[in-house]
């Protein structure tokens, strides 16, 4: 039998059985997860069919994009004013109560980031299928699973089914070799690959991610770096599982126990690629040659390393590439070789399911220690989980924001989608830790520049961009 | 599902690389739980300068493009967050089929999934049918999903596209997909049945 690669493997592990002639498959899923705004349609329709629910035990939800994130969080402030998104809230709890699916309301201790809670709870294992209502759900690819996103009517169908109809992807190999220097994670590398291969680089493909760089990351490491896998337009985004993920699941609520536990294992150990298996595509990169990113533009292959300059869109040949550069200088407010190292900021957001865990928030904390939020800047740190916020609490993290001048917020999407109260004015330009920098993504007319949270901080206390090496303890 | 067979109309160019979906249905409109409404929020800000104030020099705002059926787009259209509101405000606008070189991979599966075929063509040919679009004189084409060719009578070509038979013959038939894949219902219990023995903790 020819070798096949882990994704293939998963798939494989997974397929029901061929549909057509086309080469669809019947995919089996084991967990979902769902959100406030992306299934309340699903589930209507799905009522509407007078149809019900294949497999609740194998969905959470949890509301995350809609719900406030002030400092403090009672009944009182997590009230919603705004009709549409108190109706969105109401609507999912109504809809998990009546199918008997367990729910992670704003109130709850395990509330936060779909994608962060997903793994901090143990809600995802090696060798799984995940779709959610949202594209970052590629994030769970770092615990050796298949995570992707999907639109409110393949909702339904899962939730109906527990299977979507699929098409096998193409494979791309993306082995990042090397060691990474100081101030230098994993977040860079994702840009950096972007960068390379641009923002449909991977479209139509499952990314397997592979290399000493990769294996040296750790769990948090891999989930920011899956996380961004769709901004180059992969439909996947895997890492091997390893001892280091099985050593982060060991204990975890949802994960197998006792003997369980050791079964488990045993299957897992084995999930990787077959040796000799094939790829559509291959890429390479050499860590010890990326240094920390930022993006320049409103698309997040649009980015540089941070001793560069804003490129010029006379030297782009193609014409679609060219035209985006011009409208996203004009959009940014910037010229072309204007260096990106001193560029004012106005706001600093450390957030998101791509930078809103613990290892985050240390990264960002080391850089902040001792140092004040330069004047006229309003930083904000958003927990990815109401349980990240409590351990670093325990580590004394929130002390250190504070001290330095940073808001120390709930849990919630937050300002990486706007779609909260928080959320920029036109003009504004914030050095942000999430993954989009999209026109009006942050609030209209606002300006994002992506980069890592040690980046972000580095930015918040010198009121501009700036390379953060320059700031790290020696 | 509205059945898709054949489409005859206005194409609309809408060059732009990376389109997202944030921009094709803006954070505003997301505050419903139904898919209709959505409209006045398709590219909301190339088309509005402000809530009832069209922009009078956005492609989709001028006459002939203002009936447009087609939209031939830039690489990656729909790239970005999952919400299928971009489908649906597309759809509610009048857009019953989109061309381009690719697609964000979400935004044509949620296409598929409300009866607007997804075509992708080779770059030479999708700047050919651009340059068609942007010409009010030659811009009306067919789109035959029944042959699987489009037909511009502006330029005398026919082009033949490939289409994934399954998806095709879904659009076709205007089938109902749940529907149909409940018709395997025994298959996924006998498939769940023996993948849970084997991983009792699932
Ligand atoms: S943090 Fe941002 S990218 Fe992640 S799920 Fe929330 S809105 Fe989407």
């Amino acid at each position: 039998m020819t070798p096949r690669t882990l994704y293939r493997r998963i798939v494989d592990a997974h397929t029901v059985g061929p549909l057509g002639e086309g080469g669809e498959i019947l995919l089996y899923v084991d967990r979902q997860v769902l959100n406030e705004y992306t299934s309340p349609q699903a589930f209507a329709a799905l009522h509407a069919a007078g149809r019900t629910v294949w497999r609740p035990q194998a969905s959470i939800a949890v509301v995350d994009h809609v719900n406030p994130t002030n400092p403090v969080r009672t009944a009182r402030t997590m009230a919603l004013a705004d009709a549409g998104r108190a109706r969105q809230v109401r609507t999912l709890a109504e809809n998990c109560a009546r199918h008997g699916i367990e729910l992670y309301d704003m109130l709850d201790s395990r509330q936060g980031i779909e994608h962060v809670v997903a793994s901090e709870q143990g809600l995802v294992l090696p060798g799984m299928v995940i779709a959610a209502g949202d594209s970052h759900t590629t994030t769970h690819g770092a615990m050796g699973a298949l995570g992707f996103g999907i639109g409110s009517s393949e909702i339904e169908h899962l939730l109906a089914t527990q299977t979507l109809v699929y098409r096998v992807m193409r494979s791309m190999r993306v082995t990042i070799g090397g060691r990474v220097g100081a101030g230098v994670t994993a977040k860079d590398l994702i840009l950096a690959l972007i960068r390379t291969i641009g923002a449909d680089g991977a479209s139509g493909h499952v990314i397997e991610f592979t290399g000493e760089a990769i294996t040296a990351l750790g769990v948090e490491g891999r989930l920011t770096l899956c996380n961004m896998g769709v901004e180059a337009a992969a439909r996947g985004a895997i890492v091997a599982p390893d001892d280091a993920l099985f050593e982060y699941l060991h204990g975890r609520p949802r994960a197998p126990k006792g003997a369980d536990w050791d079964a488990a294992l045993a299957r897992w150990r084995d999930l990787r690629s077959e040796d000799g298996a094939v790829f559509d595509a291959e890429v390479t990169l050499d860590a010890s040659r990326i240094g920390p990113m930022v993006t320049w533009g409103t698309s997040p292959d649009q980015g540089t390393t941070i001793d560069s300059v804003v490129p010029d869109p006379a030297g782009e040949a193609d014409p679609a590439r060219r035209k985006s550069m011009s409208r996203a200088l004009e959009y940014m407010d910037l010229r072309p070789g204007q260096p990106l190292d001193g560029l004012a900021i106005s706001h600093a957001f450390i957030g998101s399911c791509t930078n809103g865990r613990l290892d985050d928030l240390r990264d960002a904390a080391r850089v902040l220690r001792g140092r004040k939020v330069a004047p006229g800047i309003r930083a904000m740190v958003v927990p990815g989980s109401t349980s990240v916020r409590e351990q670093a609490e325990a580590e004394g993290l929130d002390a250190v924001f504070r001290d330095a001048g940073f808001e120390w917020r709930q849990a919630g999407c937050s300002m990486c989608v706007a779609m909260n109260d928080d959320h920029l004015e036109p003009g504004d330009r914030c050095a942000s830790s999430t993954n989009r920098n999209f026109e009006g993504r942050q609030g209209a007319g606002a300006r994002t520049h992506l980069m890592s949270p040690a980046m972000v901080a580095a930015a918040a206390v010198s009121g501009a961009i700036t390379d953060v090496r320059r700031l790290l303890p020696g | 599902m509205e059945r898709f067979t054949t489409l005859t109309g206005v194409a609309a160019a809408l060059q732009h690389a990376n389109l997202d979906t944030d921009q094709i249905m803006p954070k505003q409109f997301l505050r419903g739980i139904d898919r209709s409404g959505l409209a006045d929020g398709f590219l909301f800000d190339l088309r509005f300068a402000a809530p009832g104030r069209p922009r009078p020099d956005f492609v989709l705002n001028r006459a002939p493009w203002n009936e447009a059926v087609v939209l031939v787009t830039g690489p990656n259209f729909g790239c970005g967050s999952s919400r299928e509101h971009a489908v649906w405000g597309m759809r509610e606008l009048g857009i019953r089929c989109v061309i381009g070189t690719t697609f964000g991979g979400i935004f044509g599966d949620n296409c598929t999934r409300n009866g607007v075929p997804a075509i992708t063509l080779p770059v030479v040919e999708v700047e050919r049918l651009m340059a068609l679009a942007a010409d009010p004189a030659r811009c009306r084409i067919t789109v035959d999903l029944q042959t699987r060719t489009i037909l511009s009578p502006g330029d005398g070509r026919e082009l033949p596209f490939e289409f994934d038979p399954l998806r095709r013959h879904m659009l076709l038939e205007g089938l109902d997909a749940v529907g149909l894949t409940l018709q395997h219902a025994d298959d996924i219990r006998r498939f769940e049945r023996q993948y849970l023995q084997h991983q009792p903790w699932l």
